[in-house]
């Protein structure tokens, strides 16, 4: 069971909370594959996805775990609805509420506004992901991936490349994996990294390569076109060749590191391909996991509505 | 009418008077002060316990009239004003349309007319339409009335257009105030540093602040300008400031009591009434902020009252307008962090509430003498209460103290003579 209404944020979830996650998408995981048989845990229960950004994973992700535990899932298409009349979202929020929709799961484009749906709803509010906030459902799923791959988190070496500063999935990993003990280091370019982010609890460099040394864990971040516009760094081509992971790079980690992604991955630059489709990437089993993680969110939230 | 109240601590930072005594007004002027003057009054305030000091002057509102009447009006902003002590406040001009001709100028001054007798004294902007093009009618403005010019809520970003300003404003003498926020530097929504990083908002530098701070006292120095830097934040701008002084430039500044009693460590549940231009800083500015108050670097505590709509303020934390009411929890906010602390003496925050307020716009006020317009406010310094939005006669509500243990209550404010508010 999780202590609170909503799931908003890896920053206030204790550690109990995040390993109840994990040890419930195990059992999740051989659903999501085919080789156990449906839930209803959600029968009934009526599931929407709002979503103000794009999104191909996490919303089909969180769509196939309502599916899978008996729920119905709809999405408000967001480009459709009365949020195009400039309809607020605490309005929208209350007119799903009074539908009886016991579980809301928004991505958002502003820091905090899955708090704010929230806090003007009766519904469990999951946080798909806000502004450069949180995306605590993509670092659940990578932290449970993780353990599938390395057993455990402690003293574990993990090092997240890229576009740090806009990053909601780096700042969920950072929070979840520092709070399990694992040691967390950010790379990228001046401009996309910053001295302050050691105030979470991580190490801060501009060189990949000393970054990724000896790592067991390399996460490579999806570098957004508009960066480049807001002039954050020259171009494509300079970027990938000095900030992208290839396969020279990847050879200064650990033995059996693995590479992970959120993706999509824009092949070619944050991620060279011949790195992609090797061995140590883990990125398709990541999509799976995402939905087991989600069933067991789902579930779990269920469990702390049931008992209030 | 003649009003005495009697037995109270009279508190006269400009006559460094502090003496329990009765303060006797008639016709809207203080006629007397200690010695009964023949004749009865014909009303008597019981200010026993209580503090008598000159009334509370703020440079720094917002009242958004013409334009934006469901924040708030003339008529409101007066009535938040007198609750809280203030009997005299600044306007500022980013209303719709801006305060940048006489014309407008003449409708604040005609709705104060018709609100409960706190002086309003109109702040016209620097340029047309605060576009930052050309010169507004500084010199028509100042005909009808202005106490000052500022493009707050906006920078001059363009140096020499800020230069020729000052030029121009300077033979007027009043004040150019400095709105201090480099435009190509700001964008985000709350202090940047540690916390934002917590808290993944995107943050302000301090840079954005310190940066036009040092042009406009660079300007200043050449220009012979009277300049008042408005809603300081950061510990940099206040060094920047004290060397300004220490070189003779003319040079004043403000804080707000945010500034000096709250930081950017509780923005972690995005409320949007802790939003505001500039944003919270840290601990270390805070604390920095409180000795710059004792060491008289910063001159003035203005409000920079901005109340928003509550619907205004229920969306997402990046599209909450900047702002947060103040006239109402100005004093008690300011007594409790300062005085109770012993960071500051009662005359001393009298001082810069009120006297020091007052030599800045050059008028007279801000004093209690024999033959001065009677403009008082009494106040119970040890009443505590927590703070309550609801109580706000202000239409806005948006405050970062509710809940707060404050002490200090404004009892009754006198303009000219006239009660306009009694508690």
């Amino acid at each position: 069971m999780l202590q609170k209404k909503d799931l908003l944020g890896i920053r206030d979830l204790e550690v109990s909370e995040i390993l109840s996650i994990i040890e419930l998408a195990k059992d999740m995981k051989p659903i999501v594959l085919g080789r156990k048989a449906k839930l209803s845990t959600l029968k009934d229960k009526s599931i929407v996805t709002l979503f103000y950004e794009n999104s191909t994973r996490t919303r089909l992700a969180f769509t196939m775990a309502g599916m899978y535990l008996g729920a119905n899932v709809v999405d408000l298409g967001i480009a459709t609805s009365s949020v195009q009349k400039g309809e607020t979202l605490a309005d929208t929020g209350i007119t799903l509420d009074r539908m009886g929709i016991e579980y809301m799961i928004i991505r958002h484009s502003m820091s905090g506004a899955s708090h704010l749906l929230a806090k003007n709803v009766n519904a469990s509010v999951m946080n798909a992901g806000d502004g450069a906030n949180e995306h605590p459902t993509q670092a659940l799923l990578d932290l449970y991936t993780i353990y599938e791959k390395k057993g455990g988190y402690k003293d574990l070496k993990v090092t997240i490349v890229g576009d740090i500063a806009h990053s909601r999935v780096a700042r969920s990993n950072i929070f979840g994996l520092t709070k399990l003990g694992a040691h967390v280091t950010l790379a990228g370019p001046g401009t996309l990294t910053a001295k302050s982010m050691e105030a979470l609890g991580c190490e801060v460099t501009t060189d990949i390569k000393a970054s990724v040394k000896n790592a067991d864990v390399v996460m490579g971040l999806r570098i957004q076109m508009e960066r480049q516009k807001g002039g954050l760094f020259p171009n494509l081509r300079e970027y990938s060749q000095l900030y992208g992971l290839n396969e020279e790079t990847f050879s200064y980690a650990s033995e059996h590191a693995i590479l992970m992604h959120p993706a999509p991955v824009n092949r070619g630059v944050e991620l060279m391909p011949e790195l992609i489709d090797s061995q140590v990437s883990v990125i398709d089993e990541q999509v799976t996991n995402g939905v087991a993680v989600r069933m067991a969110i789902l579930t779990l939230l269920s469990e702390g509505r049931q008992s209030s | 009418m003649k009003i005495c109240i009697a037995g109270g601590l009279l508190i006269n930072p400009k006559t460094n008077t502090e003496i329990i005594t009765d303060l006797w007004i008639e016709d809207g002027k203080i006629v007397a002060i200690g010695e009964n003057p023949e004749g009865e009054a014909e009303q008597t305030i019981d200010a026993a316990g209580k503090w008598i000091v000159p009334g509370l002057i703020d440079l720094h509102v917002h009242f958004r009239e013409p334009g934006f009447e469901h924040k708030e009006d003339i008529k409101s902003g007066c009535l938040a004003a007198a609750k809280g002590g203030f009997t005299t406040v600044c306007c500022m001009p980013n209303t719709s349309p801006v305060i940048d001709n006489e014309c407008v100028v003449e409708y604040i001054k005609a709705m104060a007319q018709k609100a409960n007798g706190v002086n309003v004294l109109p702040v016209g902007a620097i340029t047309k339409g605060q576009q930052g093009e050309s010169l507004a009618n500084i010199g028509k403005m100042y005909e009808h009335g202005i106490c000052g010019v500022s493009e707050d809520g906006k920078t001059v970003m363009d140096a020499g257009l800020m230069k020729k300003a000052m030029q121009y404003v300077k033979p007027f003498n009043i004040p150019i105030f400095s709105h201090t926020e480099d435009h190509t530097l700001a964008g985000g929504s709350m202090n940047a540093g540690e916390n934002a990083q917590l808290f993944g908002i995107r943050g302000i530098g301090r840079e954005a602040e310190e940066i036009i701070v040092s042009r406009d006292i660079i300007l200043a120095k050449y220009t012979g300008a009277k300049l008042h830097l408005s809603h300081m934040s950061t510990k940099g701008s206040i060094e920047l400031i004290r060397a300004a002084k220490a070189q003779g430039i003319d040079v004043t500044a403000e804080t707000a009591p945010h500034y000096f009693t709250l930081d950017d460590s509780i923005l972690g549940d995005y409320d949007t009434n802790k939003k505001m231009n500039p944003p919270l800083r840290t601990k270390e500015d805070v604390e920095a902020m409180k000795m710059a108050l004792k060491e008289g670097i910063i001159d003035v505590i203005a409000t920079d009252h901005a109340p928003h709509h509550y619907d205004e303020k229920n969306v997402e934390f990046d599209k909450a307008p900047f702002g947060i009411v103040g006239l109402e929890t100005s004093f008690a906010v300011s007594y409790t962090q300062l005085v109770q602390t012993g960071i500051l003496t009662p005359m001393e925050l009298i001082d810069k509430m009120s006297t020091k307020p007052a030599e800045i716009l050059g008028i007279d006020k801000g004093s209690i003498e024999i033959g001065k317009t009677a403009d008082i406010t009494i106040i119970d310094p040890e009443a505590a209460y927590r703070v309550d939005p609801n109580t706000f006669v202000s239409k806005g509500k948006n405050t970062p103290f509710t809940g707060m243990e404050v002490s200090g209550e404004i009892i009754y404010t006198l303009v000219n003579g006239n009660i306009v508010y009694k508690k």
